[in-house]
């Protein structure tokens, strides 16, 4: 589309969103999840009160203009709270899948691309991880180096780092095949030189789609985590720890506390969801 | 075949191995001397320490230590229980009815309803279907703790129809009724799934010409759908199925956290927090067992399952 | 005088794509004696697969149809359920393109076999019987252990034979091969077309055999109704048709046929490609790639009227310009 035929008619932002993905519901997943990485950025501007500010007095207070969304049992903003719990809540998986892609993508290429013995110790090695769950690792690390956000973090970043490894893997010996490579190969370039400038541009939108799965479901297993007591400790805001610290408040009759945080939780996962199935479906259908 | 098995096994042992090997040197990896660490939490008198050094044999070479330990492990010796001080093998073993009981019936709710789901999802297009995506997609989306949350909110606060966390029954009947939320809130996640696989494979199925082929026949599309979609589609359901139950066996431990359910996943979370390594490396070790063989099961259903696929080769033959 | 076993009449079908419903069959009507073989010829696209299917009931999803299909004089589009498959296990038949497609993977061919019996409520000793018989009668050795063998272990020649014996079991009085031959090897082919038109002519059953092939079509069938664009453009005893073909795309298909006699002239082939009824201008649909249109061929959408002993779909027909 020329600029002549396309004079200054500024298309509403949902419209200009549309040719990312599929339709409304990708858009508003986008949309959920730059409001989400914007408030995590500016939770300390728009947070009313001090998430870790404790007001025995007001304890477990429904929601009213002070307190838009109530107060927990120690009387902490339940609002403010949910503000600065999306800075871990992000912050978390976005170290995992970094840490994860970045593992996958090196051990996938190395063995995809040179096959023979790293491949077949590679792979062995990727089997070994995927045969113990994640989880587990993680409760592990916990065990061992205590709680906090580090040793879920590493531990969930090497049970990860499998699964993009095993998608890099399979798409390196796909491409490998392909004549514009051998060409290259042909006219003598290194093969690390190939693999930086024309493998990884051509396979990095399906590691894309797969990363944004994987936060999502990184983001449940962290949460997961917090919730049992692993996670960020007390009194930092959680989202996972949250919950954990609404039950007993459920108990009380109070929803609130504990089910902010899990409508976080679920619309975060959901929107990642959607927004890596939604590049998959692009790729799939520019494939045919 | 009995190659294929015998290589598989091999396989599970060196996993299983591997695993022990790291589970036992955690202890040393973490930070100060393995004496301490063990006693976290316990005063230190020399008694105690001295106990500690003989029950891990922390006096001779590591790899002494790690072999002697796998043999004790290979026997059901674990060690005893810091926090419970008790043998872990017994104690374990008292928690394990609970758990299983509540995977078992997790297990059912997941199969059941997630292959029911997705069955009438894929035979009824239009508005069943979107609306069992967007709940599938919602379910899917929702871990375990926050269905708790919302389980117990509604049901046992709300409706008050089943008790809340803590409780549990008498008899078989009672207690299934004590675990109906945490089985569910356990099954949800992966119900979604499983829903979701069933009704792509399902619709993949549908659009095979031997399925018009049957119709065009006159069987009765009750038996097409029976004999020859549903059971085209069994592969990936089982595939998907078997992967999900394994994986009930790590996410039972935050249910039974979330609903104080006296099982082996809570004593799992409690024996981290209380630093009671000998029960971890149990549990762990447990656990990871139970993982490879739940895979191993599923991997050797599908020749069944398929004739055209030779296990060996994971492939058609 | 009796009906005829298969009549369809100005059958015509349209199927409803995203929004505005897309046609696939225009008016087509053609009919089947018993112990006839008749021959639909057209390229891919043309709507022969779907005009065959429809003799079974089976419509693509949402598709509307127009006319009626009348199987022993009922019309096949109005039954019910019940009726539908009495239809289906009872009177007419249909082998399929490709064996491998056609027959589930997971089962033994033996259930293949039988399926369509025991649904018609035949006892399982007696389908087993049944079974065996036919696999003997299209020429599978060891019938009772090929029974119990599974697809993935038969060649697609064999496979097709046992497609052939199933469709065989219910006793149909018709059946319907839709390209039975198209998906084997060449040396295969001629056998499974033994195998089927020797057992037509011992059961008396008629065959509507479909095909893109001409040359095959003729060796096989006494009449031919040639199909272009969701529509029949020539119907014709096969002699006559290739002997005196009055439309220009039957002398087009004929003309791009190679032939290995000494002095034939080399294959043209029919410029542009196939269209399907939806892609069709206004008028005759074959106009643009005919040597022969006029003006009025893209105006006037010709009808099938008798030329010679047959029918055809030409304005210009009567005009001797294929002579």
């Amino acid at each position: 589309m020329s600029a002549v035929l396309t004079p200054a008619v500024r298309r509403p932002l949902l419209r200009r969103l549309r040719p990312l993905g599929n339709g409304p519901l990708f858009t508003v997943a986008v949309l959920v999840l730059g409001v989400l990485v914007l408030v995590a950025a500016l939770a300390p501007l728009i947070a009313p009160y001090d998430p870790e500010a404790l007001d025995l007095r007001s304890s477990l207070v429904g929601s009213s203009a002070d307190h838009l969304l109530g107060t927990d049992q120690s009387g902490r903003d339940v609002l403010s709270r949910l503000l600065y719990g999306a800075r871990t809540g992000l912050l978390g998986p976005l170290l995992v899948v970094g840490l994860s892609t970045a593992g996958g993508l090196l051990l996938g290429t190395v063995a995809g691309w040179r096959g023979g013995w790293a491949d077949a110790v590679l792979s062995r090695l990727m089997d070994l991880v995927f045969s113990v769950p994640g989880l587990l690792v993680a409760i592990m690390f916990v065990a061992v180096a205590g709680p906090g956000l580090t040793a879920p973090v590493i531990a969930m970043a090497v049970a990860y780092t499998p699964y993009v490894g095993r998608l890099v893997h399979g798409l390196a010996r796909q491409e490998k095949a392909r004549p514009y490579l051998e060409s290259y190969r042909v006219q003598g370039w290194s093969g690390w030189t190939i693999c930086v400038r024309h493998l990884l541009p051509n396979i990095a939108p399906t590691v894309l789609a797969q990363s944004a799965i994987n936060f999502g479901y990184a983001l449940m297993d962290l949460a997961a985590l917090s919730f049992l007591g692993f996670g960020v400790q007390p009194p930092a805001a959680d989202w996972g720890a949250m919950i954990n610290d609404g039950e007993s408040a459920l108990q009380q009759g109070a929803t609130m506390p504990a089910l902010a945080p899990s409508v976080c939780i679920v619309l975060a996962v959901v929107a990642f969801g959607i927004v890596g199935e939604g590049i998959a479906d692009r790729l799939a259908r520019r494939e045919r | 075949m009995a190659r294929y098995l015998l290589g598989r096994l091999l396989g599970l042992a060196a996993v299983l191995l591997v695993t022990s090997f790291l589970v036992f040197s955690a202890v040393h990896l973490a930070p100060g001397d393995p004496v301490s660490f063990l006693l976290k939490g316990h005063p230190a008198t020399p008694e105690a320490r001295a106990a500690i050094a003989a029950q891990y044999h922390l006096d001779r070479p590591f790899l002494v230590q790690y072999l002697t330990w796998l043999g004790n492990v290979l026997h059901g010796d674990f060690g005893r229980s810091v926090q419970f001080r008790q043998d872990v093998g017994p104690l374990i073993g008292s928690r394990l009815p609970g758990t299983a009981l509540l995977i078992g019936y997790a297990a059912v709710l997941v199969c059941v309803g997630g292959v029911l789901t997705g069955v009438l999802a894929a035979l009824r297009p239009g508005l069943v279907d979107r609306a069992v995506l967007i709940g599938t997609g919602v379910a899917t989306a929702t871990p375990p703790f926050v269905s708790a949350i919302a389980l117990v909110s509604l049901f046992a606060v709300q409706l008050g129809w089943f008790p809340g966390p803590g409780s549990t029954g008498t008899g078989l009947g009672g207690r299934l009724y004590h675990l109906t939320l945490p089985a569910v809130a356990l099954a949800v996640t992966l119900a979604g799934l499983l829903a979701r696989v069933t009704r792509s494979a399902m619709l993949e199925q549908l659009a095979r010409e031997h399925v018009e082929v049957a119709r065009s026949r006159g069987v009765p599309e009750r038996t097409v759908i029976r004999r020859h979609v549903l059971r085209g589609a069994l592969g990936p359901i089982v595939t998907v199925g078997g992967t999900t139950l394994a994986g009930l066996l790590v996410s039972t431990s935050i249910v039974e956290s979330a609903f104080n359910v006296t099982g082996v996943g809570q004593l799992l979370v409690q024996s981290v927090t209380a630093k009671d390594f000998p029960v971890v490396q149990a549990v762990t070790l447990l656990t990871v067992l139970g993982f490879v063989l739940v895979n191993l099961a599923v991997d050797l259903l599908g020749p069944l399952i398929d004739p055209r696929v030779s296990p060996a080769t994971g492939g058609a033959a | 005088m009796t009906p005829a076993l298969l009549e369809i009449d100005g059958l015509s079908v349209r199927l409803p794509a995203a929004r505005a419903a897309r046609p696939i069959l225009d008016g087509v009507s053609l009919s089947v004696a018993a112990g006839e073989t008749v021959g639909l010829v057209g390229e891919s696209g043309s709507g022969k697969s779907v005009a065959c299917r429809s003799v079974l009931g089976l419509l693509p999803q949402g598709a509307g149809a127009e006319g009626q299909v009348r199987v022993g004089g009922r019309d096949v589009l109005t039954l019910d359920r019940t009726a539908l498959r009495e239809l289906r296990s009872r009177k007419v038949a249909m082998v399929f393109q490709d064996p491998r497609a056609a027959v589930d993977p997971l089962h033994r061919i033996g259930d293949f076999l039988t399926e369509g019996l025991r649904a018609a409520g035949v006892p399982a000793d007696r389908a087993t019987a049944r079974a065996a018989e036919l696999l003997d009668a299209v020429g599978i050795e060891d019938p009772r252990a090929a029974m119990r063998r599974r697809p993935h272990e038969f060649s697609g020649g064999m496979l097709q034979r046992v497609v052939i014996a199933a469709a065989l079991a219910g006793e149909p009085d018709l059946l319907i091969a839709d390209e039975p031959t198209t998906a084997l090897d060449v040396t295969t082919q001629a056998e499974v077309i033994a195998v089927l038109t020797r057992l037509q002519a011992e059961r008396g059953t008629g065959l509507l055999f479909v095909t893109h092939d001409l040359e095959l079509a003729a060796a096989v069938c006494d009449r031919i109704h040639v199909m272009y664009a969701g529509r029949i453009v020539e119907t014709r005893a096969t002699d006559e048709l290739f002997a005196r073909p009055r439309h220009p795309y039957t002398a087009g298909l004929l003309a791009c046929t190679p032939r290995i006699d000494p002095g034939a002239p080399p294959p043209r082939p029919v410029p542009g490609r196939p269209l399907s009824l939806a892609e069709a201008p206004a008028g005759c649909a074959f106009a643009a790639r005919c040597a022969f249109a006029e003006p009025r061929c893209s105006a006037e959408t010709p009808a099938l009227r008798p030329h010679g002993d047959g029918l055809a779909a030409c304005l210009r027909a009567d005009e001797g310009i294929l002579a």
